[in-house]
């Protein structure tokens, strides 16, 4: 019953952050058209910067800087970057984002090294927040899903109630139209991908010290992101949002289970001797391609995802 | 009595709440031109795209031939026979002219997925593509990049695969679209050679085209089909006049 | 109209010419470090030319090709582990053969499941296949080999001909055979109709349905032909090397195919041959020169695609068109003037990036170079102010000369067209 819990409270937060991740890709995606592969590493410069100002000033700083940050380099890359290959395809786009993701982790392993550095929870939000039964939940996971949740309202605010959400809702379906309009079309794109990179990097600023910051956290979670958008539909937030939280809280409780096949059939009496090794895998085991399982199931029975609009 | 090459049965598609074709009855026999005519945004193109299975009906009923092809799939309805143009010109850019057609005549001649015969050995998809070709007037670009033919070429080579497969029943959506006067006058010699003895379904724009290509003519206003008849009967038919003009033209 | 001839005289030239390239390339050097660079050259072509018969021939961007390649190594150790055990009596010649239907078998497997979507998604799908596949390796130690990976002996049963493959000049003629044999299949793939409808699909998938075929049916197809002969390759290296790890099915194997297949030329059947030869020389030379070459290799790759996104191969093709007309000349003297803040900016880049690796492993004792009889040392702010000026020069004059080049260009292509008409 505890387990359950505070898995649940632990998936859910890991679930937040997967879907700041997956929002930001998925609003790129649907205004420019564009999958950025390079959505992760945001992330990870997010995570890196916070550590190397936190380190110098405070958490605090690192939390409106870095993202800024970041969002400027995106910015930058936007416009001298994806913008010239855009005019080469979308084949061109994908692998310039690919590479630009390559590029990111040698540049942190050269300015950063290769071993994880160590990022850590500020001492005013770390601590237990409640504890339940005999479980403990630090108060930094509260946080995390406060500022998530955060965010979120903010830019769903943002696009439904300003008025550059709403010329941005509109150069989604309509950039001719909008541009003729008179607003700077190119602008607007460099202005998204710029917010989608910082909304990635405070995800990285949040979730790099509660878990870890190193070079390889870019590929552990770019993937899953990709995971998340594939099921929840190409280009529907509220998809990406069941998915995150499915994902989050399902991988969450696999790992926590140390429990086999070769375990089940032991529990209801039947003892297996010399079982095969897919059956003496434990859930723990099985949660790392649990997501990836996930997407072929998607793909085989219903390849739009859980709310994605069906392909003309 | 024959089934009628197409048919449709009270067909309707709406995108979420906007009803773009309503309720639409259409009965092509066999052998017989047939245009759709109607002021911008009627939904004559969406009308072709449920034929063609580009996306299907909210409601109603295709048939071909006699034979229910509302639920198939495009591939699988051209496999029957029916074949299509586009308004946009849809032709493999990165192939030659004569690869664009000799493509569309491989799975009628029952070439399918093959993999292990060498293409150019294949003499009778050659002879069938040169042939095509001749026909639409391209053989001087036989060898060049489709990519790099002129608009008319284009709209040539789209008419061409279209017609490559031999299919009976062709539907083509709006062929002389941005063409000058000659251009058209050649594109309807071309497409009144080429259809000879097939059913032929068209949308145009092109008045003169329609009244001097078509046996029969359907006026569609609003996604619905308000008059069909020979092109006399439409020219006399009041309520095209109106859908047209927005004056009946009571007064001889 | 009687079909063309298959064997015509230019086209026996060129594969001849290209097979006695191969037969010969070991005499050009003694060394082992040469045989091994020429294994691993001929494995890489094959590798890369199946990856283009999906990205290059059919339209589909794969990010986990690699998946194929290495179950396919895997595979073949474990045919040659079972011929070391005298479990398997097939000779060691037909192992890659192996590989190979080890890798139409999950081509098959994957590429359903794979295949239901095109374009963007597919290349999402892929990926994450790849890393399901990946990460579920070390699930099953006894097929993966787990950390350590499988080993098996490729000197095995009795030697036909005196062929035992222990030294590596057979092994190299095997895999070179088994190359060039692969090459003229994949050639010869591209000109069946299956071969040209893939083409079709990738130009246009919508007019594809229209002309009678299911898009669908095509990708799968050409996934699972790849998936073959990205088998073969991942058994010729089972072979090469006598041990296969999971690195074979990790993202890196996958990133490095595409780098190939890309900066050769995805648009023309020898492209990826060109590349897989540029890459593996490069990664071979760099790699020993200095320990930031991922980083070159992808700032290699960036400036490929926004620059060359046609590859070396549309580079090639396009100045021999140039030369032919005779207007190449022309350019010359606009490319060499290029080539100034092009070496200006490339030598500072790698100064900087040199220096602050050597700075971050705290290595400051090293942290300086010679150049020229000068001694630039990076612990000096003035080491970094002449770089960053040597950058800002460095670009500025690249913009004045890339409108030169760009004109140069722009009237030796008006001179090509006026030839023409």
């Amino acid at each position: 019953m505890e387990f359950a819990l505070i898995s649940l409270l632990n998936g859910v937060t890991y679930g937040l952050l997967l879907f700041m991740l997956s929002s930001g890709l998925t609003l790129i995606f649907s205004m420019m058209g564009i999958l950025n592969f390079a959505h992760a590493s945001f992330y990870m410069l997010g995570a890196y910067f916070a550590y190397q100002i936190s380190t110098r000033i405070g958490f605090w700083p690192a939390l409106l800087i870095a993202p800024v940050l970041v969002g400027i380099v995106g910015a930058l890359i936007e416009r001298y970057g994806i913008r010239k290959a855009h005019r080469y395809g979308h084949v061109a786009e994908l692998l310039f984002t690919f590479g630009l993701a390559f590029l990111a982790i040698e540049v942190v392993q050269l300015v950063w090294g290769k071993a994880a550095v160590d990022y850590r929870v500020p001492a005013s939000l770390s601590g237990t927040w409640f504890t339940l039964f005999s479980s403990s939940f630090p108060v930094y996971k509260g946080f995390m899903m406060a500022v998530s949740v955060g965010m979120l309202l903010t830019l769903y605010a943002l696009l439904t109630f300003t008025r550059i959400g709403l010329i941005v809702q509109a150069a989604l379906s309509r950039p001719d139209m909008v541009q003729a309009l008179g607003h700077d079309v190119p602008r607007i794109f460099t202005l998204v991908f710029g917010g989608g990179s910082a909304l990635a990097a405070i995800a990285g600023v949040i979730g790099g010290n509660a878990f870890v910051t190193e070079p390889g956290m870019a590929d552990a979670l770019g993937p899953i992101v990709f995971v998340v958008v594939v099921v929840g539909g190409l280009g529907s937030l509220t998809g990406a949002f069941i998915a995150s939280l499915l994902i989050g809280i399902l991988q969450t409780f696999m790992v926590g289970t140390d429990y086999s096949l070769v375990d089940f059939a032991r529990s209801v009496g039947i003892q297996i001797h010399s079982a095969p090794a897919l059956a003496r895998l434990s859930l723990t085991q099985l949660a790392a391609i649990m997501p990836y399982v996930l997407m072929v199931a998607i793909l085989i029975f219903r390849p739009r995802g859980l709310m994605g609009a069906r392909e003309t | 009595m024959t089934a009628p090459a197409l048919r449709l049965l009270g067909v309707c598609k709406s995108f979420g709440r906007t009803e773009i074709v309503r309720d639409v009855d259409l009965s092509v026999p066999r052998g017989e031109r047939h245009a759709i005519i109607g002021p911008n945004g009627a939904g004559k193109s969406t009308l072709f795209n449920l034929i063609s299975a580009r996306f299907p009906p909210s409601s109603g009923r295709i048939e071909l031939n006699g034979d229910d092809i509302t639920s198939l799939r495009a591939f699988e309805i051209n496999r029957r026979g029916l074949s299509r143009s586009f308004q946009i010109t849809n032709i493999f850019h990165n192939l030659t002219v004569f690869d664009n057609v000799r493509c569309a005549v491989l799975w009628s001649l029952g070439y399918r997925y093959s993999f292990w015969q060498r293409l150019s050995a294949l003499a009778d998809a050659s002879d069938r593509a040169d042939e095509v070709i001749q026909r639409i007037g391209l053989r001087r670009r036989r060898d060049t990049l489709a990519s790099t033919l002129t608009y008319a070429e284009q709209r040539a080579l789209e008419i061409g695969i279209t017609l490559a497969g031999g299919a009976e029943v062709v539907l083509l959506d709006e062929p002389t679209a941005g063409m000058s006067r000659s251009e058209t006058e050649e594109a309807v010699a071309l497409i009144r050679r080429v259809t000879e003895g097939k059913t032929l379904v068209m949308v145009e724009h092109d008045m003169g085209v329609v009244f001097g290509l078509a046996d029969r003519i359907s006026v569609l206003v609003y996604g619905r089909i308000i008059a069909t008849g020979t092109p006399d009967e439409i020219r006399a038919n009041a309520a095209v006049q109106e859908a047209y003009l927005g004056t009946s033209r009571a007064h001889a | 109209m009687k079909a063309p001839p298959l064997l015509t005289a230019s086209r026996l030239l060129s594969w001849g010419a290209y097979l006695a390239l191969i037969l010969v390339a070991p005499l050009f050097s003694r060394s082992g470090y040469w045989l091994s660079l020429l294994s691993q050259i001929a494995i890489m072509t094959v590798f890369a030319l199946s990856f283009n018969l999906l990205l290059g021939q059919t339209g589909l961007l794969s990010f986990g090709h690699a998946v194929y390649y290495g179950l396919g190594a895997m595979i073949t150790m474990h045919a040659l582990i079972a011929v070391n055990h005298h479990v398997l009596p097939i000779p060691v010649t037909l192992l890659p053969l192996i590989g190979g239907l080890g890798g139409l078998f999950f081509g098959v497997l994957l590429g359903y499941v794979t295949t239901r979507r095109a374009g963007t998604t597919f290349a999402m799908i892929s990926l994450g296949i790849g890393e399901m596949v990946a990460a579920s390796s070390l699930m099953f130690p006894a097929f993966s080999g787990g950390e350590g990976g499988l080993s098996g002996n490729r000197v095995t049963g009795t030697g036909w001909l005196g062929i035992t493959y222990g030294p590596q000049i057979q092994v190299y003629y095997l895999i070179a055979l088994w190359g060039f044999a692969c090459v003229v299949a994949m050639y010869a793939l591209a000109q069946t109709p299956l071969g040209r409808i893939a083409n079709a699909v990738r130009d246009n998938p919508e007019r594809a349905e229209f002309i009678g075929y299911n898009p669908q049916v095509v990708r799968f197809l050409m996934v699972v032909l790849a998936g073959f002969f990205a088998g073969v390759a991942g058994g010729l290296t089972a072979l090469n090397y006598e041990i296969v790890t999971s690195e074979s099915l990790h993202a890196y194997t996958s990133g490095l195919v595409i780098m190939m297949a890309f900066v050769g030329g995805v648009g023309y059947f020898f492209g990826p041959i060109l590349g897989a030869l540029l890459i593996t020389v490069l990664q071979m030379a760099v790699s020993s020169l200095t320990a930031a070459w991922l980083f070159y290799f992808g700032l290699l790759f960036l400036v490929v695609v926004l620059y060359a996104p046609g590859g070396v191969a549309s580079v090639v093709v396009e100045h021999r068109r140039l030369w032919r007309a005779g207007v190449l000349g022309r350019l010359a003297p606009a490319y060499l003037l290029a080539a100034v803040p092009v070496l200006l900016v490339g030598a500072a880049l790698v100064a900087v990036v040199e220096m602050v690796y050597r700075l971050m492993k705290e290595d400051a004792a090293s942290a300086h170079l010679r150049v020229f009889g000068f001694t630039l040392d990076a612990t000096r702010g003035l080491f970094w102010i002449a770089v960053a000026a040597a950058i800002a020069v460095g670009i500025l004059l690249l913009r004045k000369v890339a409108r030169t080049v760009s004109d140069e260009r722009h009237r030796a292509y008006a001179t090509l067209r006026q030839e023409r008409t």
